[in-house]
């Protein structure tokens, strides 16, 4: 489904991946994990196409397509969807507007038809209730005001309003509590199927517990320096990053 | 001296320009050779007005001429003012408004040009005691156009005025409101809009000077420019000596979304009294580059993000108008002028 190779890019003059492989088959969820500063944000905003990350070598696929050579909007309306580490607050613009404006402009791009007003309130509805957001919350504008917790919840309601085939979960579960990372965890696991991959970027074995990984990755230096099963992760949590900075 | 007499005298070097202070940024002596020759009167079909639905009482006023409109003591009106130019010629025009003790009235006025004239309107507007205006005004002009409104409103105590100025600009436009504010617990709200696009200028000029104790201003402008389009906003409140526990707030905001688009804002305060509570604000700046990248993320095209985060920062202005039916009418103007 994903495949990168030899993932190079800079920010500004900094080289921040330096060369990075992953290959995550559809069906699959894979976990990483690294130091702070290690390139797992940058990552993520390079897959997404954010402007200011120049790549300046390697690949990124998604089912074969170079997604490098599409616009943010563009690999949006393919289902890369990315749940920031650090939602952006819109003001002024109500979160049901702002999901349904991002609803139509991806149907508008795939060559769907709009979906009706009755429509996507029934599905708002049904989401949030699914996520326990109460609903008059996404009446307000997008995240300006929420709690940390609530803008990240936020980004799980949009992700499953819009369904997208590939998610990328940026620290999602930094600043839920107990409870709420159960419901995002059972939000995200929903959307699990054969034909969707994810990457979870976590710092925490803990999300691990409520979602699954297939494989787990550490990224240190702007490369992935070591694989392995879920139980890599445990084994971080134990004894850090230290011999994997050093490897990087 | 003023547009007024240059454009009855017929002389361009009466026109003000960049060396009057008020005038640095909208010169039109600089701009204007010549006057030219009068407008003729014009008979034909002059369409319908953006705010004609939602009023009773309709004044058309065709390349210059004069109306009053009086509202009686405790008597309710809506009013819809359209100012039109026909052709390129000159012309000026008059309005007055009186609203007598406790009247209320909704003055809807719109500037429609259609082509390169220049034209210049006075409006004297005076409230007697409790009375309520709520003035929204629609500046629709030709891109040719040299388009020049001057208002100059009297309030008593108690009065309440709330205006809204939403423009578009021309080849030289100026909507200019001075308030004479007594305090005394009339309540004054002054916003604006500009919508900038191609070569258009615009000038929101407003003067506020609160005389005596007890007086609240409320101010808001928001501006959005792109391709070579260049907005103007002068806003001045004066507090003079004795007016104390006046109130004023003036925000002023503006997104840049070109190079070659200009900004220029002189927002400032003047006070003279001791115990005031003002504060002003001015930021002109790009979209914030991060929202629109969140926005793009989910999907949006950059056109279409660009149109929602801008409608978003102007529709904290149009939100403002409390009569809906003009506020409608306002904001389908903006998503029209911003839409992706
Ligand atoms: N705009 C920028 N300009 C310069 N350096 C940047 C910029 N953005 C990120 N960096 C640097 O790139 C490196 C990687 O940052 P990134 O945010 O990808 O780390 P991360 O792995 O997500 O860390 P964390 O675990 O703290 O979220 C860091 O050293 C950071 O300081
Ligand atoms: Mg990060």
């Amino acid at each position: 489904m994903l495949t990168v190779k030899d993932l190079q890019a800079t920010v500004g003059d900094k080289a921040i991946l330096k060369g990075l492989s992953l290959d995550v088959p559809a069906g699959q969820v894979h976990a990483i994990m690294g130091p702070n500063g290690a390139g797992k944000s940058t990552l993520s905003y390079v897959l997404t196409g954010r402007e200011g990350y120049a790549v300046t070598g390697g690949s990124a696929t998604l089912e074969g397509e170079n997604l490098l050579a599409l616009a943010a909007d563009e690999r949006a309306a393919r289902g890369v969807f990315l749940s920031f580490q650090y939602p952006l607050e819109i003001p002024g613009v109500p979160a049901l507007t702002f999901i349904r404006t991002a609803m139509n402009a991806q149907r508008k791009a795939r060559g769907e038809a709009e979906i009706t007003a009755p429509e996507f309130l029934k599905l708002a509805r049904q989401k949030a209730s699914e996520l326990k957001i109460d609903f008059d919350m996404l009446k307000r504008a997008l995240n300006v005001g929420f709690s940390g917790g609530e803008k990240k919840r936020m980004e799980i309601f949009q992700m499953a309003m819009l369904s997208p085939r590939f998610m990328i979960l940026d620290e999602t579960d930094s600043g839920l509590d107990i409870d709420a990372l159960r419901i995002v965890a059972d939000g995200v696991n929903a959307l699990r199927s054969p034909d969707r991959g994810m990457l979870v970027i976590t710092h925490y074995q803990r999300l691990l517990d409520y979602i699954k990984p297939d494989r787990v990755h550490v990224l240190a230096g702007g490369r992935i320096v070591a694989s392995g099963g879920p139980e890599l992760a445990l084994e971080l949590e134990r004894e850090g990053y230290e011999r994997y900075e050093k490897a990087a | 001296m003023s547009v007024a007499a240059a454009i009855n005298t017929r002389d361009a070097s009466a026109l003000p320009g960049k060396r009057d202070e008020d005038w640095r940024w909208t010169d039109l002596r600089g701009l204007i050779r010549a006057i030219p020759d009068p407008s003729e009167p014009f008979a034909g079909d002059v369409g319908r007005g953006p705010f004609d639905g939602l009023a009773e009482d309709r004044r058309v006023l065709v390349n210059g001429g004069e109306t009053r409109i009086d509202v009686a003591a405790g008597q309710k009106a809506v009013v819809a003012l359209r100012v039109l130019a026909r052709g390129a010629g000159s012309h000026a025009t008059m309005v007055a408004v009186t609203l007598g003790p406790n009247a209320r009235v909704r003055l809807l006025e719109s500037y429609e040009s259609d082509g390169g004239s220049v034209s210049q309107t006075t409006l004297s507007i005076t409230l007697a005691d409790g009375a309520v205006l709520e003035r929204v005004v629609l500046a629709q002009d030709h891109e040719h156009a040299v388009s020049v409104s001057q208002a100059e409103v009297r309030l008593a105590p108690r009065a309440d005025y709330a205006q809204t100025v939403a423009a578009s600009g021309a080849r030289r436009q100026r909507l200019e409101t001075r308030v004479t504010h007594p305090g005394g617990h009339a309540v004054l709200r002054l916003d604006g809009v500009y919508l900038l696009a191609g070569k258009r200028h615009s000038d929101q000029t407003t003067v506020v000077t609160h005389q005596n104790i007890d007086g609240t201003t409320a101010q808001l402008t928001k501006g959005v420019v792109r391709d070579q389009a260049r907005g103007v906003f002068q806003g001045r409140i004066v507090v003079a000596e004795g007016a104390d526990r006046t109130d004023a707030r003036m925000g002023h905001h503006a997104l840049i979304l070109s190079d070659r688009a200009e900004v220029d804002a002189k927002p400032e305060l003047e006070i003279y009294a001791d115990d005031v509570s003002c504060a002003h604000g001015n930021t002109v700046g790009a979209l914030d580059e991060d929202a629109l990248f969140y926005a793009r993320q989910r999907g949006m095209p950059a056109g279409v993000a660009t149109a929602m985060l801008t409608e978003a920062f102007i529709g904290e202005v149009i939100d403002r108008i409390s009569f809906e039916g003009a506020r409608d009418v306002v904001r389908a103007w903006a998503a029209e002028r911003l839409g992706g």
